[in-house]
C-alpha cells in the first residue's frame, strides 16, 4: 500500500496522467510507478477462411500465430518503451523523484489487481471512447475490481485547488470523508462537501459531521445541501464554484441495478471536465 | 462481468461470426460421418453437435474450443448401438456427463500432468488412423454402391480441397467440395451412396426426450462400463485439444472446469436425443486458424449447423458419401502429428515405443482409453528405469585390508533394488564393513528391505557392520516421514 501507480499508453491523455500522478506521488510522499501493459488481445485476428487443414497444420499454425505475435509484439514493446521514456521526462521535469517503469505482458484489470496490495493510489487516462453507455468500459471494470481510490484524469492538468466532496452519508462516502482528512494529498485545499438530499434534519447532521471531520484536520470546508438529480446537481456545482477536482464513491449499486438504470458514477466521469478520485 | 462479456464473447465479432460458419460447414460432414461410424442416424450426431457446440459455448473453460460428436466416442459407442440399440446410447450419453461432472469436481483434469507427450502425440496418430480407418467402408468396392465413380468423386474432392485455397482463401474448400461433388453427382445422375441413404436427417429442431429405458441396475451394468470409457476418452481429448489451443492461442484455461463444461454439454446431447461426444482437435484448428476466438465462434457454429442441417435437410440428404470421405480423409491428415515422424530420430527411442505402442493398441482395441492406459504406464516404466541408472558405487579398502568401505550415490528403488544387493562382495573377508549412505536416496520399502538384507548377509560372514547416513537417506521414503510438506524437504533431501 504504498506506491502511486500512473497507467501509461500511447493515446494523448497520458501526459496528463504523468502531471497527476507526479502531482500526487509528490504530495503523498510516495514512489511513483509508470506502468504499460501490452495487451496481446487488442491486436486484431489473421483469418484464413479456406477450412482445411493438411499434414502438419497443427504445427505450422502454431510457428505462423507466433510469428505474427512476435512480430506485432516486438513493435508493441518498442513503442511501449518509447511512450514510457516520454512519460518518465515528463515527470522528472515536474521535479517529482525519478519514476520507475514498468512493462508487463497481459490484461490491465488482471495486471492492475496483481499489483494492487502494494498500490496506495491508481492513476488512469479518461479515454472518451471507453466510457459508452453501457457495455466495454474497461474503466468501470478497474473500478469495480480493485479497492484501491482511483484518479481519473482529464486531458489538461491543473494543480487543483478546490476540491469537491460528493457526500451521501452512505458508509462509503463516511469513509471517504475520513480518508480524505487523514490523508496528505488535499491537505490545505479549499474542501466543499456536497449533498444532493433532502433538506431534513438528518441530512443536516451528516453534513455537520462531515465540516468538523474536515475542520480538524485544518481544511477550509464549505458544506452544501443541494436538492434535484444528483449528477446535474453536482457538475452544475462543480461550475459555479470552479472546482477542479471531484471526489465521490464509486458503483455503489449492483451491475444489474447499473444497467436498467443506470450509474451516477459513470455519469458524472463522463460529464465532469476535471478528474475524478473515485474511492471504493 | 461486462468485461467478461466482452473479452470471451463480443470481442472479435466479424472474426468469430466468420469462423463460427466455416467451423458449422466442416461440422456437418463430420456429425454425419461419425454416427454413420456409430450405426446411428445422422440426426443423432447432428443434434449432439449442436447441443455440446452450444453447451459449451456458456459451460466450457477454454474459450475457442471447439466441441461436438467426435469420432474418438463413436467408435466406442458402436457394440452398445449394435447390441442394445439407440436408448441404451442416449443413456449412456447422460451417465457419461454425470461421470466427467465428477471427474471436474474431483479435480481429476490435473492428472493430465502423467500424461507424457509422446502419449499424447500417440493419441493424435491414433485418432487420424481411426477416422480414415472409418472411411474404407466407403471406400470398399465390396460395399454396395460403391463403382469407380466413388473414387474419381473422392479425389476430386481431396484436389479441391487443397488446391482451391490457392485460387481464393475466402470460401471454405471443403464447403465448395461439397457443392461441386454434389452438383455432379445430381447433374450425371450418378448411382453413388448419398448421406440420405445413411437414415435419417433432423427435419426439426431437436425435442427434449428422456431416454426409454428401464431404470434398474441391469440398464446401469450394461451401460456403465461405455460410459466411463466414454468419459475418459472425452475428457483425454478434450484436454488435450484445450492444451493445443492454449499454446496456439497463448492463452490459459481452466482443464477441471473444462471437465465439467464436457459433462454438462453430454448431459444436454443425451437430453436432446444426441451421441455423446468431446473436444475436437481438427475442428478446434480450424476455428483459430479461421479467427475465431472467443465463445461465441463455438456458439454460433453450433447454430448455424442446426439452422443448416434442418432447412436446407433436403439438400444436405443429396451429399453423396464421396464428399463426406474427401472432408474425413482432409480432417485425418490435418489431425495426424506430421512432426512426430519427422521428429522420430531425434527423440530417445524411449518415447517412439511409447508412441507407437499407444497408436498400435488403439488401433488394435479402437479404444483410445486402453492406448493411454499402455502408453502412460510405458512411460513410467522407462521413467522409472531411467532413474534407476543415475547411481553410483565407490568402494575403498583401508591401507590394513580389515575395513572395506561402500559408497553409495543415487536413487535406491524398486527399479535399482537388485542392483544395489549384488554391489556389494559378500566373499571378501574383512572385518569390518563401513556402508556410507549419505549420497544415496531410499524411495519406497524394497530399497529398505535390500539394505536390510545386505546387512544380514554381511553379519552371518561374521563381519561388523556400520551404517553412515541412514536416517538421512530413509528420509526419502517421504509418505511416511512426510518430509515433502515442509518448506526445506527439497533442501533435506538433496543436501544430505
Amino acid at each position: 500500500m504504498s506506491q502511486v501507480i500512473a497507467c501509461i499508453d500511447a493515446t494523448p491523455v497520458s501526459g496528463s496522467v504523468c502531471d497527476h500522478a507526479a502531482w500526487a506521488a509528490r504530495r503523498l510522499e510516495a514512489p511513483l510507478t509508470l506502468l504499460h501493459v501490452l495487451d496481446k488481445r487488442q491486436y486484431p485476428e489473421q483469418q484464413d477462411l479456406s477450412g482445411n487443414i493438411g499434414l502438419g497444420s497443427r504445427e505450422s499454425l502454431l510457428d505462423e500465430l507466433t510469428q505474427l505475435d512476435e512480430q506485432r509484439g516486438r513493435v508493441a514493446l518498442q513503442q511501449g518503451r518509447a511512450t514510457l521514456e516520454e512519460a518518465r521526462k515528463r515527470v522528472t521535469a515536474s521535479g517529482t523523484e525519478a519514476p520507475r517503469l514498468l512493462q508487463r505482458h497481459g490484461d490491465l484489470v488482471e495486471t492492475l489487481s496483481e499489483m494492487q496490495p502494494d498500490t496506495r493510489l491508481l492513476v488512469m487516462g479518461k479515454h472518451d471512447e471507453n466510457l459508452g453507455e453501457h457495455i466495454g468500459s474497461r474503466l468501470e471494470t478497474v473500478v469495480r475490481t480493485l479497492h484501491r481510490p482511483i484518479l481519473v484524469c482529464t486531458p489538461e492538468f491543473k494543480s487543483p485547488q478546490r476540491i469537491l466532496l460528493a457526500y451521501d452519508g452512505s458508509p462509503t462516502t463516511h469513509k471517504g470523508i475520513d480518508m480524505v482528512a487523514g490523508s496528505p494529498l488535499f491537505q490545505g485545499l479549499e474542501c466543499h462537501v456536497v449533498m444532493v438530499a433532502d433538506d431534513t434534519k438528518a441530512n443536516r447532521g451528516q453534513l455537520e459531521w462531515a465540516r468538523h471531520t474536515l475542520e480538524t484536520a485544518e481544511f477550509t470546508v464549505t458544506t452544501e445541501l443541494l436538492t434535484g438529480q444528483v449528477e446535474r446537481a453536482l457538475c452544475d456545482y462543480r461550475q459555479e464554484r470552479d472546482i477542479d477536482l471531484i471526489v465521490m464513491g464509486a458503483y455503489g449499486h449492483s451491475v444489474v441495478r447499473r444497467f436498467l438504470v443506470g450509474s451516477t458514477t459513470t455519469c458524472v466521469l463522463r460529464n465532469a471536465q476535471v478528474p475524478v478520485l473515485l474511492l471504493r | 462481468m461486462l468485461y467478461t462479456l466482452r473479452s470471451q464473447w463480443l470481442g472479435n465479432l466479424r472474426g468469430d461470426l466468420l469462423a463460427g460458419i466455416v467451423v458449422a460447414l466442416a461440422l456437418i460432414p463430420e456429425a454425419i460421418a461419425f454416427s454413420v461410424i456409430a450405426g446411428v442416424d445422422p440426426k443423432v450426431g447432428l443434434y449432439a453437435s449442436f447441443c455440446i457446440s452450444v453447451v459449451i459455448a456458456f459451460a466450457g473453460a477454454r474459450v475457442g474450443m471447439i466441441s461436438a460428436a467426435t469420432g474418438a466416442m463413436a467408435l466406442l459407442m458402436v457394440t452398445l448401438v449394435r447390441d442394445h440399440g439407440l436408448e441404451y446410447l442416449l443413456a449412456a450419453t447422460l451417465l457419461t456427463g454425470v461421470i466427467q461432472i465428477g471427474a471436474g469436481f474431483l479435480k481429476l483434469g490435473s492428472l493430465m500432468r502423467f500424461v507424457s507427450r509422446s502419449v499424447v502425440t500417440g493419441f493424435v496418430n491414433a485418432l487420424a488412423i481411426l477416422i480414415f480407418m472409418a472411411q474404407l467402408p466407403e471406400l470398399n468396392p465390396a460395399t454396395a454402391g460403391v463403382t469407380w465413380h466413388v473414387y474419381a468423386l473422392t479425389a476430386a474432392g481431396l484436389g479441391i480441397i487443397y488446391l482451391f485455397p490457392y485460387l481464393t482463401r475466402a470460401v471454405p474448400s471443403p464447403l465448395v467440395t461439397i457443392v461441386v461433388l454434389t452438383g455432379v453427382a445430381l447433374l450425371l445422375d450418378l448411382n453413388v451412396r448419398t448421406v440420405g441413404d445413411m437414415g435419417d436427417l433432423p427435419d426439426t429442431l431437436p425435442v427434449f426426450l428422456w431416454p426409454e429405458v428401464p431404470l434398474n441396475l441391469e440398464t446401469l451394468l450394461i451401460i456403465l462400463p461405455y460410459s466411463l470409457s466414454l468419459a475418459v476418452v472425452g475428457l483425454l481429448e478434450s484436454l488435450m485439444t484445450a492444451t493445443i489451443v492454449d499454446d496456439l492461442t497463448d492463452t490459459s484455461s481452466d482443464k477441471n472446469r473444462e471437465c465439467k463444461g464436457q459433462g454438462l454439454a453430454n448431459i444436454g446431447a443425451g437430453l436432446l436425443g444426441g451421441m455423446a461426444g468431446c473436444a475436437m482437435i481438427g475442428q478446434s484448428v480450424i476455428n483459430v486458424k479461421s479467427g475465431g476466438r472467443t465463445r461465441l465462434s463455438t456458439l454460433s457454429a453450433g447454430v448455424f449447423l442446426l439452422l443448416m442441417v434442418v432447412f436446407l435437410g433436403d439438400w444436405v440428404a443429396q451429399i453423396p458419401m464421396a464428399a463426406l470421405v474427401a472432408v474425413m480423409i482432409m480432417v485425418a491428415v490435418g489431425t495426424f502429428s506430421w512432426d512426430s515422424l519427422r521428429k522420430m530420430k531425434e527423440h530417445p527411442p524411449s518415447s517412439t515405443i511409447v508412441m507407437v505402442a499407444t497408436v498400435a493398441v488403439v488401433v488394435f482395441t479402437h479404444n483410445l482409453a486402453y492406448g493411454v492406459f499402455v502408453g502412460v504406464l510405458l512411460a513410467a516404466l522407462f521413467f522409472a528405469n531411467k532413474v534407476a541408472q543415475y547411481k553410483y558405487f565407490y568402494t575403498t579398502l583401508s591401507a590394513d585390508g580389515r575395513t572395506r568401505t561402500y559408497r553409495i550415490v543415487g536413487q535406491v528403488f524398486f527399479a535399482s533394488a537388485d542392483k544395489f544387493t549384488e554391489f556389494f562382495d559378500f566373499k571378501e573377508v574383512v572385518d569390518k564393513v563401513v556402508i556410507d549412505l549419505c549420497d544415496a536416496h531410499f524411495w519406497d520399502i524394497t530399497a529398505v528391505a535390500a539394505l536390510d538384507k545386505v546387512v544380514l548377509k554381511f553379519r552371518r560372514e561374521g563381519t561388523e557392520v556400520e551404517l553412515i547416513g541412514l536416517n538421512e537417506a530413509s528420509a526419502t521414503i517421504v509418505d511416511r516421514f512426510a518430509v515433502h510438506d515442509k518448506p526445506d524437504a527439497i533442501d533435506q533431501l538433496m543436501d544430505h
